[in-house]
């Protein structure tokens, strides 16, 4: 049986409407949930790298929001001057949508990371003790092999030593790059030095396997199959560790406390 | 339930898999069956994409105009897709991150159009709601088996527990990293099809000869 032309399309834009009204309805009704969710997620990342949170440990929904509104300040800075940039809200700033405005972004100058455009400003997080800031968090993000990687890498307050690592949110290969996720190869960060005498970041995952942070603080395990993520992770940390990233705020940091 | 009705549910899990049988769905079974949890969260998508779709389609089967057949077909499907993917994403998001890439290749997955164009669109709802239920669940019995093994095999631990102590964690169990690897899920596949074929033997091929496409003045040639 041949349906007329008129009814077929009659068929075809119901069967449209009918998806689309399930399609849009679920998207709109799970939304709340799902931002809640992220957010969920990027914050216990934060703990991770701050060292407030065991590496594996399942914390309840509360819990997260607790340690991480007890013992995390939210700064916004300005990149390129190193500079607090306080009548930024760091509540509603919106780092990597800042990125993609061009308002409040630039053409970031050619660097291995395959970062594209730099936003004027950035959110940081600080672990404070009193007035004194324990451990610095940092955004961090650039290409992989196949994606670009979104994460956070901890700093303590000397500036040198590594607190931590970790990845949000990245498209690498499953089982192979997708080990920048894997708990092992996180915990060999903490205690690694990111920098020389010089503050010229050095930190550098190799291939093969490095020694102890004791006796070869500048290296870290490669991870196995995975050279292009390896070299990816070495070049995002070096971007923003460098003076196109947050070169600035850590140059200021360092003369506010002394630090040489 | 009459006995049609039992057929159509408990055929696919042993006498006609979607996989172990019709060898179909296999590149989301390799691709999700490193840890049990994540199989687990696969199936229930697939059971619910699954269900969904053959009932649409059933339901709708006699209006549908046949030329645009297909395309409504993939619409429902595709719709039904990006609802389970919101639902695992505002539900179970650490699962959901694992899974979202392979969650949207449900869409592609031919077990899903296969049974809406080689049942649900000739057969009434309550037949085809339980044909999606009985190839469902063939599909997630062969993942849920290839995902126990490996997770067990290759990292020691069952849904993260631990089950065998890993040496690395100075237990006795070195574990066998070809496990996580995708060719493991061929492996195991292709033990779980012996031992159905060797219970079942009716679903043994006719053996394949070169012979049967060859004149055989060609087949004298090769010799």
């Amino acid at each position: 049986m041949q349906a007329s032309p008129l009814r077929t399309i009659l068929f075809a834009g119901a069967v449209c409407v009918v998806c689309s009204i399930f399609v849009a309805s679920s998207a709109v009704a799970l939304k709340d949930r799902q931002e809640e969710n992220r957010l969920l997620d990027l914050r216990s990342k934060v703990l991770l790298v701050a060292d407030l949170a065991a590496p594996g440990e399942k914390l309840e929904r509360d819990r997260i929001n607790q340690l991480f509104e007890n013992n995390l300040t939210a700064r916004v800075i300005n990149l390129e001057t190193g500079e607090y940039a306080d009548d930024i809200d760091p509540v509603v700033f919106d780092q990597r949508a800042a990125t993609q405005d061009p308002a409040r972004s630039e053409i970031a100058p050619a660097n291995p990371a395959k970062v594209s455009r730099l936003p004027d400003n950035a959110l940081i997080y600080q672990l404070l003790d009193g007035d004194r800031v324990e451990r610095l968090i940092l955004p961090v993000q650039g290409y992989g092999l196949w994606s670009t990687l979104y994460g956070f890498v901890g700093l303590s307050s000397d500036l040198e030593t590594i607190t931590g690592i970790t990845f949000y949110e990245h498209g690498e290969t499953a089982g192979l790059g997708g080990e920048v996720d894997n708990l092992n190869w996180q915990a060999l960060w903490p205690g690694r030095r990111a920098f020389d005498d010089q503050w010229v970041p050095q930190i550098e995952v190799i291939k093969g396997v490095a020694g102890p942070p004791e006796s070869d603080p500048y290296r870290v395990d490669g991870l196995a199959g995975a050279t292009l993520t390896s070299r990816g992770v070495t070049n995002l940390l070096r971007f923003w560790l460098g003076e196109n990233g947050f070169g600035p705020y850590l140059d200021q940091y360092r003369a506010e406390r002394g630090i040489s | 339930m009459t006995k049609a009705e039992r057929e159509v549910l408990l055929d696919p899990l042993f006498n006609n898999n979607p996989i172990a049988l019709q060898v179909l769905g296999i590149c989301s079974a390799l691709a999700v069956t490193t840890k049990l949890s994540v199989s687990i969260v696969m199936s229930l998508a697939v059971v619910f994409v699954l269900v969904g779709s053959n009932v649409s389609v059933s339901a709708i089967r006699k209006g549908l105009p046949p030329s645009i057949r297909i395309i409504v077909e993939l619409t429902i499907i595709a719709s039904l897709v990006i609802i389970a993917d919101q639902i695992l994403k505002a539900f179970v998001y650490d699962i959901w991150k694992q899974l979202t890439v392979f969650v949207g290749l449900i869409i592609t997955n031919c077990i899903i159009m296969g049974r809406a164009e080689a049942f649900a669109i000739q057969n009434p709802v309550r037949l085809s709601f339980l044909d999606a239920v009985g190839n469902a669940a063939g599909y997630s019995l062969i993942l849920l088996v290839v995902a126990f093994f490996r997770e067990l095999f290759g990292t020691g631990q069952l849904l993260g527990f631990t089950v065998l102590k890993a040496t690395k964690d100075g237990g006795w169990y070195e574990p066998n990293g070809m496990m996580v690897l995708s060719p493991a899920a061929f492996l195991l596949i292709g033990l779980f099809i012996w031992v159905v074929r060797w219970k079942k033997p009716d679903q043994i091929e006719d053996e394949f000869h070169l012979g049967h496409l060859l004149e055989p003045h060609e087949v004298s040639l090769l010799r």
